[in-house]
């Protein structure tokens, strides 16, 4: 088996979590409600694969209040920043 | 296929990285009407005060209270026409397009413009009313210019060559400031508008 297919991650399997990253790749950080309209899913959904990929450690959140309603952001961590690149750095190579 | 997945992946990445950093509805149609708007202006400009006067030297000049005023209106009308227009056609891209108009992109893009070009308003209004007519053109040109730089992070990366463009003919129209208002006419009003034109047809 080509050495390069172990830094696929099982994390980007899924497309809503690919979106994810992808969004968080490029911004800072985004709040809950962008990351839902920019994907365009439930909140159930986008909330249960968040949870999964801050469970890997790949991302990371923050608190606060935003007129007084209370806002989260969510950020790429330097560990799933870095496991995002080696994984389109895989795809880039099996695509070759 | 395996492949096929992935290619369909990469692409997804790639719409999700543009979308979410930068605001793509800015419409073609706006640079033209904008353009279209600028050239109205300024030949309005032209008929009824600077044909009849000197004001386009390096000094200040005496401007009575009704050229003062004819031109502040020729300004406003101008600045606010073009606003609403260039509204108008991004507000229609976005929404045929499905995407919130005002959202976080087009806030980022919008408060990165608003900085050079309020400053750069400000400064030419302080000109004005000191009689320092003749900067102004000039002014305008490169002070839009700077903005379409510093809004080009948040939008299409290359309306940053117009803004090159704009700094470009603003220091040009500096320099021969007796054929400023020609210069700021080809700046805001043809430039303007062919380059409206290459991203309407692009987009």
């Amino acid at each position: 088996m080509k050495e390069f297919l172990k830094d696929l991650d099982k994390a980007f399997e899924n497309r809503i979590r690919l979106g994810i990253m992808s969004a968080l790749m490029v911004n800072d950080q985004l709040d809950f409600n962008t990351l839902k309209d920019l994907l365009g899913v439930t909140d159930g959904n986008l909330a249960s694969h968040l949870k999964s990929l801050e469970k890997s450690e790949y991302v990371s959140f923050s608190k606060s209040f935003l007129e007084r309603k209370p806002n989260t952001s969510y950020a790429a961590t330097a560990k799933g920043k870095m496991a995002f690149r080696k994984h389109i750095g895989a795809i880039e190579k099996l695509l070759l | 296929m395996e492949k096929e997945k992935y290619l369909n992946d990469l692409s997804e990445i790639r719409k999700i990285m543009s979308r979410s950093a930068r605001f793509i509805s800015l419409s073609g149609l706006s640079g033209v009407s904008t353009g279209l708007i600028a050239l109205i202006g300024a030949v309005l400009a032209h008929q009824l005060v600077f044909r009849h006067h000197d004001y386009l030297v390096y000094e200040a000049v005496p401007v009575d209270l009704k050229n003062l005023s004819s031109l502040l209106l020729i300004a406003l009308g101008t600045l606010l026409l073009s606003v609403v227009s260039a509204l108008w056609f991004t507000g229609r891209k976005s929404r045929r397009e499905n995407q919130r108009v005002w959202d976080n992109q087009a806030q980022r893009l919008l408060i990165n413009l608003l900085i050079p070009l309020t400053t750069g308003g400000i400064l030419c209004l302080i000109l004005l009313f000191k009689g320092y007519v003749g900067f102004v053109p000039a002014l305008t040109l490169i002070f839009y210019g700077l903005a379409l730089i510093n809004g080009s992070h948040y939008t299409f990366s290359h309306i940053r060559y117009l803004g090159i463009a704009e700094i470009l003919l603003g220091l040009v129209a500096f320099l021969f400031i007796d054929r400023s208002l020609y210069l700021w006419m080809l700046g805001f009003g043809a430039i303007q508008m062919i380059y409206g034109m290459l991203i309407q047809r692009k987009g």
